[in-house]
């Protein structure tokens, strides 16, 4: 120890590096830096990333498939799936805010000449990474069991684009969440108990001609019924055997999805960056 | 020139449904350039919000403060250039390795790759975490972490440095360890200001001490200055018998330099005297020719109970139950 008063002399200035702009980037990636490293070392998140990804397809696809009263409901399932593990995978940003504002590393990074939105930006980016990781893991599993897209690249990117984005953008709404109830396992119990029926009352994983209609009509409306029946047509794996929908959201699925999207940016974004401005644990 | 200028700090937490929570209640505080100031105070104190607004982490109610001569709510970026913090939960991220976790914060400092890279190599090696660095800061000891935390908030060259309770939580062992590093660190004329519940520890690094209660500061000086006004040494005895208790202060009475306190149900007697040592062979020969039996006798040095009894005319326990109840209800407020 006895170099460090003569070291620390050389310690650097602040604040030497880089326009604005550049600042803003730079911290950007290095917040989501942070997260691409959890993802590698954090064994749960691998599993959620990678196995259980695989696991649902194979279930889902095997399992049901008897069962349900169409041809190929492989194909019918996969925009389903797709969507049920993207939205989960948003949830990340809940609990990874929650726990380090628990953890004291937000008053780390707020006491340092950082950009305000960087620690959230690279937040969500991870959660885009880990998303992305499973869409990739799910597309080679359907593959396997016979998923095909029937449209063509231009349907498949942008099925797989909107996807992403809409899970991009609830990631924002987790985050906020994270930040205003602080417990990563409230938030984790919360998602689960909310997800879950949010996924299944939908044309996630059965059309919803064959439900009851108290549950058809709430499957209509519901939001991820919009984003499964967008990714659907863009695959190329809708059921022409199935009757048309008749709430408007599903009519109009992508203007609903890319207002969805829209809407949650342009309200959570700056309501998370306000309200990162004034957290602090305990 | 003053480095730190804060001036009727005042935070405020209004929880729903109960009392508002004065966290800091008028709280003035200077600190010259090249000294290590302690804040002594038990939890609850407001020690810690006086750094969260000093640092920029919150925003005070009222009252305001310059850290090297910005204003913290008017320029906080600015102000963070100019400062490094080190609180008391060892705010590292645990997936990274020491090494990644230090490059981390040089780059955002902005110091640029190369020269982040070189800092947390640089400080890798002055903490002695070499072994370790590149393991995962999960697997790391408690000393281990606050060392690696402390090093963050030293990789640009701050001009005031923030430890909150820096010891807090560690084995004695590696409590001495920490007072090592940081005696070794503000030897060259850092200035730091330094929060902690221990006495000793304000006594072992700080120049200057501000002994805080209620959210405002109660007493100011140097160590030597503050023992002065608690009374130094006293001796306590335990005696067999609570029968026995007033023979027994009237004999601790003749040899004290204050008032007897009992307590413990009038079994335990303690005064303050000026010469430990020889007052406690009168008192033990005093009591032992009066044929009163004792179950324990010694000195003691001032604690930071002294402290407050003497200034505050209650024990920083009490204090600290309280404050925490209030501590729960501002979490839930916030």
């Amino acid at each position: 120890m006895t170099t460090l008063i003569d070291e620390r002399g050389t310690g650097p200035a602040a604040g030497a590096v880089g326009s604005p702009a550049a600042q803003w980037f730079s911290d950007g990636w290095i917040a989501t830096r942070r997260n691409l490293i959890k993802i590698k070392r954090v064994p749960d998140i691998l599993v959620f990333t990678i196995l259980q990804p695989i696991m649902f397809v194979l279930l889902f696809s095997q399992v049901y498939a008897g069962a349900m009263a169409m041809d190929d409901y492989t194909s019918f399932l996969m925009a389903g799936i797709f969507v049920q593990t993207v939205i989960f995978g948003s949830t990340f940003s809940g609990a990874a805010m929650a726990q380090d504002l628990k953890d004291g590393i937000i008053d780390r990074f707020r006491t340092l000449p950082m950009s305000t939105s960087a620690v959230l930006v690279g937040r969500t980016n991870g959660d885009l990474m880990i998303n992305a990781i499973s869409m990739l893991i799910m597309m080679a599993t359907g593959f396997l069991v016979g998923w095909r897209v029937t449209t063509g690249l231009g349907g498949f990117l942008a099925a797989v684009a909107l996807l992403l984005l809409f899970a991009y953008a609830f990631s924002w709404v987790m985050a906020l969440l994270g930040m205003t109830v602080r417990s990563p396992e409230v938030i984790n119990n919360a998602s689960f108990m909310i997800l879950f029926p949010l996924s299944f009352i939908s044309n996630a994983f059965v059309p919803i001609h064959t439900m009851p209609s108290v549950l058809a009509a709430i499957a209509e409306w519901n939001p991820v019924s919009a984003l499964v029946q967008s990714a659907r047509e863009l695959f190329g794996n809708t059921n022409p055997t199935f009757p048309e929908p008749t709430s408007w959201t599903l009519q109009h699925p992508y203007i609903t999805v890319l207002g969805g999207i829209a809407l949650m940016l342009l309200i959570f974004v700056p309501l998370c960056v306000k309200k990162f401005g004034s957290v602090s644990s305990r | 020139m003053n480095i730190i200028e804060a001036s009727g700090l005042t935070k405020v937490y209004s929880p729903k449904g109960t009392a508002k929570v004065h966290a800091l209640d008028g709280l003035d505080l200077t600190v010259p350039q090249g000294t290590v100031q302690g804040l002594l105070g038990p939890n609850g104190a407001g020690k810690t919000t006086a750094v969260k607004v000093l640092t920029t982490l919150i925003q005070p109610t009222a009252g305001n403060a310059t850290v090297a001569g910005v204003d913290v709510v008017g320029e906080p970026k600015s102000v963070r250039r100019r400062i490094g913090v080190s609180g008391q939960y060892a705010a590292v991220d645990e997936n990274l390795t020491g090494f990644e976790n230090l490059e981390m914060v040089g780059r955002l400092y902005h110091l640029g790759k190369r020269e982040s890279r070189r800092r947390a190599t640089e400080l890798i090696e002055m903490f002695e975490l070499t072994a370790a660095q590149n393991r995962p800061v999960k697997g790391f000891s408690g000393g281990m972490r606050r060392r690696i935390d402390l090093a963050g908030a030293l990789v640009t060259r701050p001009q005031v440095l923030f430890l909150d309770e820096p010891t807090t939580g560690l084995d004695p062992r590696s409590r001495l360890g920490m007072w090592d590093v940081i005696k070794n660190l503000v030897s060259d004329g850092t200035t730091v200001l330094l929060t902690t519940q221990y006495l000793e520890e304000a006594d072992q690094l700080a120049d200057d001490i501000a002994v805080i209660d209620g959210g405002k500061v109660i007493a100011a000086g140097t160590a030597d200055q503050l023992k002065a006004r608690i009374g130094g040494h006293r001796v306590e005895v335990t005696l067999t018998e609570a029968s026995a208790a007033d023979t027994a202060r009237e004999v601790l009475a003749r040899h004290g330099s204050g008032e007897p306190r009992v307590h413990d149900g009038g079994r335990t007697l303690e005064v303050p005297v000026v010469d430990g040592t020889r007052a406690l062979q009168y008192v033990l020969a005093d009591l032992g020719e009066a044929g009163i039996e004792l179950h324990d006798a010694g000195i003691r040095r001032p604690t930071l109970d002294d402290v407050f009894l003497k200034l505050t005319g209650h024990m920083a326990e009490e204090e600290q139950e309280s404050q925490e109840s209030s501590e729960a209800e501002m979490e839930t407020a916030q």
